[in-house]
């Protein structure tokens, strides 16, 4: 009796610390991951971008220094491209939410009743993940260039001038973003309309206003948390995007984005100064453009 | 009066021939009804009935299948909801959880671009005293002041009809009888035309002028709650309206003013005017507080109807009044309501008791002995297997 006691009095007081040390236990791995591949990066990242050019060395050889020039340097010369990678991922993102909401609202709130139907739409949406990124991105290229029959086709309606093109224009690039991105937008959007309650819009028509006055004050602000997720979810690899822009791909030597900057900086022209304070800008730009967007739209509980 | 403008006082709402099916069902099979302007009216039945179907059709929820609705005699059959001069206080309240309270009962003023929607807002904030609270989210309130709110955020549109749907049904028992209260001073105050569905039968009776008691898509009777109650018309009305001891037979003899009903060997006797019919097998009852216990066979006289004797086999204490569950032979169970007062016999179970009523105090129903599913028509799996199912058993049985 008196053993059984005492054995389950330190038990229930036990019990709570070591759980505290599971928890623990538990999340080492992942602050060890974190620690190793992104701090350190991180940390390293931001020593390469003030390094200077070793005196006597090669091409591509740096010493640690705190040169701010750095900076300054690759604003100065790379403005523009900086410019239009934020163009092209507003522009994609406009287009993959205008693209993605009616599909999500068809899939979550109309397609309700037919459940079915739901997934099967769902799957259309997610397959392509199933195939390469870059296989995608190359059969658009097939699809867009010269002697292609879209090309043909849309020349054959006058819809193209004779001698345009449509590889390599910005308007493959953005065309090449939203679609790649648009799973990103139509999955979280899905998720907030599937949960939308109906009778709130049944509610709406009640008090008197049309459908479209329901949709613009009832549905869009409660599926605001999908739209901000879908926003950041497509903007954030949409502007550091070097794929779509590339001239492998859909791009030109006029389209050129950061992310392309940035990578014949670290792999072509070997400054890895240059490429590492570009690095540093995009994500700073970023950050803050995320921060002012998430205050703006009020769902600050989503960071 | 649809889109803009206020209702200066209720409109009257008047159905005819309303029919909704659903793929595979009913909800409502015929109905005609007029509510009168300014009234206060009550859909009454069990979940299934047909009530809410009706309240969505008013409001324009839902497509009609068949017939008319006319809201201050306007066809408003088929316009859009938007364009009814009616607002709904919805079971769920829906009130929209990302406004303020304030912008929820300005909501439908806004829309109709009517003049100081906000004044009007804390004005109706105040009548269901919650304008100190206008600035929180509909999340931060409890139950009963959302539902204050959805009151608020309807009537504030001075509807020429105003739809209630269960609007009291998540409310705990105490905050359900103050709201009960409080809307029927509302409905006063403002004069509007309340259609209120509800399956609380209590809340019907105290609430409203006029009930209507619904079942299987139909109406089956309509009337002020005190005439319900005193005169059923049909067996679900009885059981569903309180409690109702019912018998049948066949009418035996015929006087001036009262026909006596034979129930296996005991004569019952009904006045004439409390009967719905007056020949052939009928259905005669009498309330449970309308019986006097007795433990000895009570004098037999014109003016009283007496069964008996038979024993006690449930006795249930309630507070106000003891149930007892009496067993009378060739009669069946008979339910009685003492009010305790001191004053009465208390009998134990397996008392030997007289049960008597005084014949002012009981009613002749309308209808038939029960003929089944009303529904037979429809086609759904269940009951089709069901039909066969019957077929098959009579068939049986026959052989």
């Amino acid at each position: 009796m008196a053993f059984s006691a005492f054995a389950t009095a330190t038990a229930t007081e036990q019990a709570p610390r070591r759980a505290s040390k599971v928890a623990l236990l538990l999340l080492l791995p992942g602050i060890a991951y974190l620690m190793l591949f992104f701090l350190v990066p991180l940390f390293s990242l931001v020593i390469t971008s003030l390094q200077a050019p070793a005196e006597f060395g090669d091409i591509g050889e740096f010493d640690n220094a705190f040169r701010w020039e750095n900076y300054t340097t690759v604003i100065g010369q790379y403005s523009a491209q900086i410019l239009r990678s934020f163009l092209y991922a507003v522009l994609a993102t406009i287009f993959a939410l205008l693209f993605s909401y009616p599909l999500a609202y068809f899939i979550g709130v109309r397609a309700r009743p037919y459940p079915l139907l739901q997934k099967l739409i769902l799957v259309m949406v997610i397959a392509p993940f199933f195939i390469s990124f870059l296989l995608r991105t190359l059969a658009w290229k097939q699809i867009l260039s010269d002697e292609s029959p879209v090309v043909a086709g849309l020349k054959a309606l006058s819809l193209l001038a004779p001698d345009a093109f449509l590889t390599g224009t910005p308007f493959a690039v953005v065309f090449g973003l939203t679609y790649n991105f648009i799973p990103f937008m139509t999955l979280p959007l899905y998720a907030s309309l599937e949960r939308l309650d109906t009778r709130y819009l049944e509610a709406g028509s009640d008090l008197y206003s049309t459908p479209f006055t329901t949709f613009r004050t009832v549905t869009i602000p409660l599926s605001m948390p999908g739209i901000v997720s879908g926003v950041l979810l497509t903007f954030i690899p949409a502007a550091g995007d070097y794929v779509n822009a590339s001239r492998e791909f859909l791009g030109g030597t006029g389209t050129t984005m950061i992310g392309n900057v940035i990578e014949s900086n670290f792999l072509i022209s070997l400054n890895y100064p240059a490429a590492a304070s570009l690095s540093i800008i995009l994500m700073a730009v970023i950050l803050v453009l995320v921060t002012a967007y998430v205050k703006r739209s009020g769902t600050e509980d989503l960071l | 009066m649809a889109a803009g403008g206020f209702a200066e006082a209720g409109a009257d709402l008047e159905l005819v021939g309303l029919q909704k099916r659903f793929p595979g069902f009913t909800a409502i099979e015929e109905l005609n009804l007029t509510i009168p302007a300014g009234s206060f009216f009550a859909l009454l039945g069990p979940s299934g009935c047909g009530k809410t179907t009706t309240l969505r059709l008013v409001a324009g929820l839902e497509e009609v299948t068949a017939g008319r609705i006319l809201i201050g005699g306007k066809d408003v059959t088929s316009t859009k909801a938007y364009q009814r001069p009616v607002n709904t206080v919805f079971q769920s309240y829906a009130l929209f959880p990302h406004m303020s309270i304030i912008d929820n009962v300005a909501f439908g003023l806004r829309r109709r671009k009517i003049d100081d929607a906000m004044g009007k807002a804390h004005e109706a904030l105040r009548l269901v005293e919650l304008d100190h609270l206008a600035a929180r989210k509909p999340s931060q309130l409890s139950g009963g002041q959302q539902q204050r709110v959805a009151l608020a955020r309807a009537i504030v549109n001075r509807p020429a009809l105003l739809l209630l749907d269960e609007p009291l049904g998540a409310l705990d028992l105490k905050l359900r009888r103050q709201m009960q209260l409080e809307l029927k001073s509302v409905q006063e105050e403002v004069g509007l035309t309340f259609l209120h569905v509800t399956h609380d039968q209590e809340e019907a009776m105290t609430m409203a002028d006029t009930v209507a008691v619904m079942n299987k898509g139909r109406i089956e009777q309509l009337g002020a709650p005190a005439v319900l109650y005193e005169l059923p018309r049909t067996v679900f009305v009885a059981n569903f309206l309180g409690q109702s001891n019912l018998f049948s037979g066949q009418v035996v003899a015929e006087n001036p003013d009262s026909i006596s009903v034979d129930i296996d060997g005991t004569r019952i006797v009904v006045p004439k005017a409390r009967a719905h019919r007056t020949s052939g097998h009928i259905t005669v009852g009498v309330r449970p507080e309308k019986l006097i216990l007795a433990r000895e066979a009570p004098v037999e006289s014109a003016d009283n109807n007496i069964l008996g004797p038979g024993r006690v086999i449930d006795v249930s204490f309630s507070g106000v009044s003891t149930q007892y569950l009496i067993q009378i032979p060739l009669v069946g169970t008979i339910v009685l309501f003492a009010q305790n007062m001191g004053t009465g016999p208390i009998v134990g179970e397996g008392a030997e008791v007289w049960v008597s009523w005084h014949v002012e105090h009981g009613f002749g129903l309308d209808d038939e002995v029960e003929t089944g599913s009303r529904f037979p028509a429809d086609t759904d799996t269940a009951t089709l297997a069901l039909q066969k199912r019957h077929a098959l058993m009579s068939e049986l049985g026959e052989d």
